[in-house]
């Protein structure tokens, strides 16, 4: 893919995140072309900020901007009466121009993660029910689960937890109606078209079909993450001996 | 100076005002759940507001206080003694080393916040002093403070020195003033603003009326990530799978089962679940200040308002912090 003009976009929409953060969406629908979009603009608005920045987090279709709305405000504040000021609408102008000059940058060498994965059993109590849900049996769920190859799209949700695209369709299945108050660390999960790892113990509403034994987050380094935004994983079945082995030479 | 953690309360961490510039790592956000109270504790010593303090979570703990040490209570008044003698809130206490400080059950407010002078010295991780308890990062070794902990802290008791006399030989000399903490956090307030969220139009007509009209109940399975709620379910026009996209402080989402959750200080940097609304960031304070159990009530503003109101209440705070500095310099 060459150079391309995101510019001017008509379906790239703004809508506020609360008092002091806004939500570009540049597609509705997991593609790699959107994501391209979404580092591309995560990129440029990182290297040309404006008074105010605090953060941006890059998502499947959108890029969610933090900023400060007192210093928004302040720098801004001989520009008008404070009461017709609002920071959204200072932000979003702002955002709007950097948008005119985007480009989305030509696709770089992807970097391949392999992940061991220990499918079913006690590491992944929803194996079972997901197989069911779509009259497969749970070795074809995990066929069909570590042939693909997946795109990290984002990270997020906690340290380190990679949100990956090109998860068949075959076994997309609904998160859990009210969301489990612990999940451990190393769970693969699936929630509609989307898979992953929890990197930490954490809730979640994910169908938990596995456990990886490796570690994804490491707070003394920086990133901090085994993965990033833009790098390729594949799922390797492992037996449970080999999970176990894994744990206690790391231990 | 130091302090020795002799009782750790329910919930004590170390708390500053956030994590910022690590979610799209997915590093959590964490800080103060109060963040208000934190910013007004550190001001009354002397530190820049975003100095870690202590957080403690409905019952306090108990700490030997090993040299003399400047210290500010502040948010939800968890009745601190020492020998039975209480200790007042909003305003630098001086207090003589050897005293035991005892924090006890909450009188008001859900949690309260002890910042000292010259702040807690812990390493910081990805640039805050935050606790994270889940992700075990950041604070006093990623957890929370437990018996025979020892806090070192960072100095600059030369302030406040005249109430060291004034205390003559008793254990601690607090300021006749204090700061008014009303302008800032009502804690009787039972009504939360928020703005709409990104999904509420995907919110059935009777549920969009209801979520503003009725009560819910924070549940006893509420925490710093989120307090979950519980009123007449809330019902989505047609059921559907968002793409996870980020959230916030304060992000009220709804899963499937139509119990809201708002999403507080440790929560997620992203979540998947349709957003009906969002708390007023100048609200996110005295949310945070409401017991499990206790009934709150949504009231809709709209995105201006919420603007406005954060803006007042930041140039409010900008104000006190140049009163107190006077007073604190006057003091050094």
């Amino acid at each position: 893919m060459g150079e391309n003009i995101v510019g001017d976009k008509p379906d790239t929409q703004m809508k506020p995140l609360g008092d002091s953060g806004i939500l570009l969406q540049f597609g509705t629908e997991i593609s790699p072309d959107v994501h391209e979009e979404v580092k591309a603009f995560t990129d440029c608005i990182e290297a040309n900020s404006f008074p105010g920045f605090i953060e941006c987090v890059p998502a499947f279709t959108s890029v969610t901007i933090f900023y400060s709305p007192l210093l928004v405000f302040q720098m801004y504040k001989g520009k008008g009466k404070p009461e017709d000021l609002s920071p959204y609408s200072i932000v979003q102008s702002i955002l709007q121009e950097r948008l005119k000059s985007l480009h989305t940058s030509k696709r770089r060498e992807k970097r391949v993660v392999d992940i061991p994965v220990c499918y079913g059993g006690e590491l992944g109590p929803d194996l079972e029910a997901v197989a069911k849900y779509h009259q497969l049996t749970p070795e074809e769920v995990i066929d069909i689960h570590s042939q693909a190859e997946y795109l990290v799209y984002m990270i997020g949700f906690a340290p380190g937890f990679p949100y990956l695209g090109g998860m068949s369709e075959q076994i997309a299945t609904p998160r859990h109606s009210s969301p489990r108050l612990s999940i451990p660390a190393g769970s693969v999960g699936i929630a509609g078209m989307q898979t992953g790892v929890y990197p930490i113990s954490t809730p979640g509403g994910w169908q938990i079909i596995g456990r990886t034994p490796i570690n994804l987050f490491y707070p003394d380094k920086n990133p901090p993450t085994l993965l990033t935004s833009g790098d390729i994983v594949r799922f390797k079945p492992i037996s449970i001996e080999e999970y176990k082995e894994y744990k206690e030479t790391v231990l | 100076m130091s302090l020795r953690v002799e009782r750790p309360g329910m919930l004590t961490s170390l708390q500053d005002l956030g994590r910022y510039g690590y979610q799209k790592y997915g590093v959590v956000v964490s800080g103060a759940m109060d963040s208000i109270s934190l910013s007004i504790a550190n001001l009354l010593v002397g530190n820049k507001e975003n100095e870690a303090g202590l957080e403690m979570t409905l019952m306090g703990g108990s700490f030997l206080v090993e040299e003399d040490l400047l210290i500010a209570v502040t948010g939800g008044d968890l009745a601190p003694v020492i020998e039975e003698e209480s200790i007042p809130l909003w305003r630098p206490v001086w207090i003589k080393k050897g005293s035991l400080l005892r924090f006890r059950a909450s009188r008001s407010g859900c949690r309260t916040y002890m910042a000292v002078a010259g702040g807690f010295d812990v390493q910081e991780v990805l640039g805050s002093k935050s606790t994270y308890l889940r992700g075990e990062l950041g604070g006093l070794k990623g957890r929370a403070l437990s018996a025979g902990d020892k806090l070192t802290c960072g100095g600059a008791a030369h302030r406040f020195q005249h109430l060291k006399s004034s205390a003559g030989a008793i254990s601690f000399a607090a300021t006749a003033w204090h700061v008014n903490p009303e302008p800032f956090i009502n804690l009787k307030e039972t009504v939360i603003r928020v703005i709409r969220g990104g999904e509420f139009d995907y919110f059935t007509e009777s549920s969009r009326d209801r979520f503003f009209k009725e009560d819910f109940r924070i549940t006893p399975n509420s925490d710093r990530m989120g307090y979950r709620m519980e009123g007449t379910p809330l019902e989505m026009t047609d059921s559907f799978e968002l793409l996870s996209e980020p959230v916030t402080n304060g992000t009220i989402q709804v899963p499937k089962d139509g119990n809201p959750i708002i999403l507080l200080a440790d929560r997620q940097t992203t979540g998947g679940y349709p957003k009906i609304a969002q708390v007023a960031t100048v609200d996110l304070p005295l949310l945070a200040q409401k017991k499990p159990g206790e009934i709150v009530r949504f009231k809709e503003i709209s995105l201006a308002e919420a603007e406005q109101l954060y803006l007042r209440q930041e140039l409010q705070l900008e104000k006190l912090k140049a009163g107190l500095s006077l007073k604190v310099d006057e003091t050094a």
